[in-house]
């Protein structure tokens, strides 16, 4: 099973490095390829430095077109799976085969979730009420329990790679993702997976994000219920 | 003949006589001309035959006929921004994918540079 770790990065110049060793020395099987999305700091030469694949977006074109365009990559170089990996050092390479595991027992997607298993995570009340209220939505739509539908931390397979390479949402693409998986009758699966708090550098999402954040995917989530 | 009826036959003209000019120079291709050209008739053609305005305007139960022509551009306009969101809609979701494409052709070259075959 060839297997492509996509990190997409925004002026993440002081994590990627860290990113890169975590993955080198806790997952080697694994090839890394980082979408510098058009980063205004040093991401593209830091990440050109290190030793692994790097793809450097003209111009930042958000975290959905970066994860696609890692997901196009795995189709032209014949990769079986795809790991989002976040560029922040929020997830942990030691971490990755648990969520590869379910993948090869025929799930098309698998997130690690922070709140399963009695992983403790920490966060901002809104930020958690936002996720909860997300998790319940999309167990109720999806007809499964589902604890963290905006984890960035996922294993995508074949069937999830072809429909992703096609249409991937934009924005905040996460919650989305599992709606159009689902109405394609993709297998979804969450599995326990612990991650760190942020260490370096700032993360985008503020309070008043949190909020808009809410509302967009919301609707998105609406538009993407009406869609035929 | 109204005041009104001079300035909007004025108004309408102008419209006209700016998008005309406008295709000419090739400032706008034909198609996003298309819905430009037809609103500024409809109202040109509206403002000069009065009665023909009166009639309509009284048909859709408007009791002061120019209101209906307010009414006819606020339409056309509302249908040209919608218009101007599809198609900016349409523009970004192909620029990304150049910007994609981009992205992973200089990622190859990079690595057949690498390999020494270029």
């Amino acid at each position: 099973m060839k297997i492509l770790v996509v990190i997409p990065a925004y002026n993440e110049s002081e994590n990627i490095s860290d990113v890169i060793d975590d993955l080198r020395q806790d997952f080697p099987q694994g090839d890394s390829l980082i979408i510098n999305d058009g980063s205004e700091d040093e991401t593209s030469s830091v990440a050109r430095s290190l030793d692994c694949r790097v793809i450097d977006l003209p111009y930042n074109i958000g975290i959905g077109g970066s994860v696609q365009t890692g997901i196009i990559y795995a189709i032209r170089e014949n990769f079986d799976v795809v790991v989002q990996f976040d560029g922040d050092g929020q997830h942990i390479a030691m971490e990755i085969e648990k969520i590869l595991a379910p993948v090869s027992e025929g799930a098309d997607i698998v997130i690690g979730s922070r709140f399963l298993g009695g992983n403790r995570y920490t966060s901002s009340i809104i930020r958690k009420m936002g996720i909860t209220i997300f998790a319940r939505i999309m167990s109720l739509i999806c007809g499964q329990k589902l604890t963290d539908t905006t984890s960035g931390f996922r294993a995508y397979g074949r069937k999830a790679i072809d429909l992703f390479s096609d249409y991937y949402p934009e924005d905040y693409p996460e919650v989305e993702a599992l709606i159009l998986a689902h109405k394609n009758n993709l297998i979804i699966r969450e599995v326990p997976a612990a991650m760190r708090q942020r260490i370096k550098g700032k993360s985008s999402i503020t309070p008043l994000r949190s909020i808009y954040y809410m509302v967009k995917v919301l609707l998105a989530v609406f538009v993407d219920i009406l869609k035929k | 003949m109204q005041l009104v009826q001079v300035l909007s036959i004025i108004v309408s003209a102008l419209i006209f006589l700016f998008v005309i000019e406008l295709i000419r120079r090739g400032a706008f291709k034909e198609k996003y001309a298309l819905l430009w050209l037809l609103a500024s008739v409809v109202l040109l053609v509206l403002s000069i035959w009065r009665r023909l305005l009166d009639y309509l305007a009284l048909m859709f139960g408007f009791f002061y006929p120019p209101s209906f022509l307010f009414l006819l551009g606020f339409g056309f306009l509302l249908l040209i921004t919608l218009h101007f969101s599809i198609v900016i809609s349409n523009l970004s979701e192909k620029n990304k994918k150049l910007t994609q494409e981009l992205g992973l052709i200089r990622e190859e070259i990079d690595r057949i540079k690498k390999a020494g075959k270029f």
